[in-house]
């Protein structure tokens, strides 16, 4: 059976009702923005929000690079990948510096981003302050009245709790001194990528039908305390592969006898480190 | 001296029914307020519509903030309701899961609004958090524990704490004491008297019980059927009562 779709796979009305809704989130740095979220062929938590945002803004000029937690080659990345091979004709990557469109779940590559570049974010729960305020209504006044003591609330919970902020993901930011926001689930090693970074970063939420963004030059600052700062992950080893000691690093097990390694989460990252560390 | 809140024929309507209506009266700064009257007599209304939490439909209601600001309620815009709300205002509700995050720490209830109005040094906050814990004769050892591990009395002080330690100067109340057992009020009741001595906060509280009443309250409203039918000095409302309602008000407690 052939079945015929249309260039991107969404129709041309539902991509425009997209891109306006990209562009009001563009002009309102952080801004969550509803939109009419459309079935896609794939479940909810598999990126169908990131996938209609990638499929309303990809033209075939585009190289797409797909990753899901640092990595290339899962088969979530490698899905999502062959599917805009295959309804947007685009050229694929898996090399961050050639991508023009970079569809995530859970990172950010280590590569810096340039301008140009475009990122995509699939977002599970585009709402920070929904794990303390239940009610849509409330937490749309909270952020109408950039009323975000509530916030402070969970961090302060934190240290309460665990003698440190223990938020590690999914770390809360300020977009442009205005809008609180997720960063989606990157680790907080991720966050200090966001500022000003020359990228656009775009977020789409399919479950909530949501989109948001974050525009090139724009500031971004991770909530803390006076006396508990904000501070990244770090890893007292390197990457067992390519020796990085700047990359974020994954545990891994690697026999059955619980050996485990430090490895990049970024495949194309500690790729290309390797190979530099030959020459 | 200027009242901090001045009302003038306030009415809320429910549809085409008065929750309550034609009320008027002014309040001072340090001044404690009882609204009293049988159930469904238009207290609960009458407080959320003063506090803004319910839209007033007729009538005026002026509040001077601490600069002397007058501020016409019914026209205020939204943002600067929630504003007066954060620092200007407390409201203590009757059951404690209204009034208080359940599910975070004693310390973090406590610290949220000073954190809402921009503090952001843990250990201050605290600091902070623990004296007004004491001061509302709860252990500082208490911070981490969540209000769900408190008794009722313990609950509303918590209430209370998370409220004054803004340092509001008008404070709502709506029944704080009516889900108390009668031995754990008056501890309840004594300690709040000391503290709006101490703090010289403004308080309006509904309560149907007089008794709460003829201990707190410099002035009392009596309500029936939305309106204001009595209105005075709480020890002559209760020791000469002029309406019919009143006095059945006051000889069903004295036979009690
Ligand atoms: N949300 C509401 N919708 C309609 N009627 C209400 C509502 N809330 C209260 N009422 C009515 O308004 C009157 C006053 O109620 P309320 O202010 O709760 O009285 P009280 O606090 O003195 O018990 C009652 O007749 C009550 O049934
Ligand atoms: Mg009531
Ligand atoms: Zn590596």
């Amino acid at each position: 059976m052939n079945i015929e779709y249309n260039y991107g796979f969404l129709d041309e009305n539902t991509k425009r009702m997209l891109r306006r809704g990209l562009l009001k989130a563009v002009a309102i740095p952080g801004y969550q923005v509803p939109f009419g979220s459309r079935e896609m062929p794939l479940p909810y938590g598999w990126g169908t929000g990131g996938i209609q945002v990638t499929a309303s803004i990809i033209g075939s000029d585009d190289t797409l690079k797909v990753i899901d937690q640092g990595a290339d080659d899962t088969t979530n990345a490698v899905n999502i990948r062959r599917f805009f091979g295959r309804v947007a004709e685009v050229a694929t990557t898996e090399k961050t510096s050639e991508a023009t469109v970079i569809q995530t779940r859970h990172r950010i590559p280590e590569t810096a981003l340039k301008s140009g570049q475009i990122m995509v974010f699939q977002v599970p729960e585009p709402e920070p302050l929904r794990t303390l305020e239940a009610s849509e209504v409330e937490t749309r006044q909270l952020h109408a009245h950039q009323e975000y003591g509530l916030m402070h609330v969970k961090l302060y919970e934190d240290i309460a709790r665990y003698g440190h902020i223990a938020t590690s993901y999914d770390y809360p930011v300020m977009v442009n001194g205005r809008y609180l926001t997720s960063p989606s689930p990157i680790p907080k090693f991720d966050n200090p990528k966001l500022h000003q970074s020359p990228a656009l970063l775009l977020f789409g939420a399919g479950r909530e039908k949501r989109l948001y963004a974050i525009p090139p030059y724009t500031d971004v600052e991770s909530l803390a305390f006076d006396d508990h700062p904000f501070d990244v992950q770090t890893w007292d080893s390197h990457c067992a592969l390519c020796g990085s000691t700047e990359s974020y690093l994954d545990e891994i097990i690697t026999d059955d006898a619980g050996s485990r390694m430090f490895v990049c989460s970024d495949t194309d990252y500690c790729a290309t480190h390797q190979q530099e560390a030959k020459q | 001296m200027t009242p901090i809140l001045s009302v003038r024929q306030v009415a809320k309507r429910y549809g085409q029914r008065y929750g309550c209506r034609e009320v008027s009266f002014d309040l001072y700064p340090g001044e404690v307020l009882c609204i009293v009257g049988e159930s469904g007599s238009g207290k609960s209304t009458l407080l959320s519509t003063l506090a803004g939490k319910l839209a007033a439909d007729e009538g005026e209601v002026t509040f001077r903030d601490v600069n002397g600001t007058e501020h016409d309620l019914l026209t205020l815009a939204e943002a600067d309701r929630r504003r007066l709300a954060r620092t200007e205002w407390g409201f203590v509700t009757q059951h404690a899961r209204d009034g208080l995050r359940m599910n975070v720490s004693a310390g973090a209830n406590v610290s949220e609004r000073l954190m809402a109005l921009g503090q952001r040094h843990y250990g201050e906050l605290r600091a902070t958090a623990g004296e007004w814990l004491e001061k509302v004769e709860i252990s500082a050892e208490r911070l981490d524990d969540r209000p769900s591990q408190f008794s009722g009395g313990m609950q509303q002080r918590l209430q209370i704490a998370r409220n004054l330690v803004t340092k509001p100067r008008l404070v709502f109340m709506d029944e704080p004491t009516g889900g108390l057992d009668v031995s754990v009020q008056a501890r309840f009741l004594d300690l709040l008297r000391r503290l709006v001595h101490e703090t010289g906060i403004a308080v309006i509280m509904v309560t149907h019980d007089l008794g709460v009443a003829r201990l707190l309250a410099h002035r009392t409203l009596v309500m029936q059927q939305g309106r204001v039918v009595e209105a005075g000095l709480t020890d002559q409302i209760l020791d000469d009562p002029q309406h019919p309602y009143t006095q059945l008000l006051v000889s069903s407690i004295l036979q009690a």
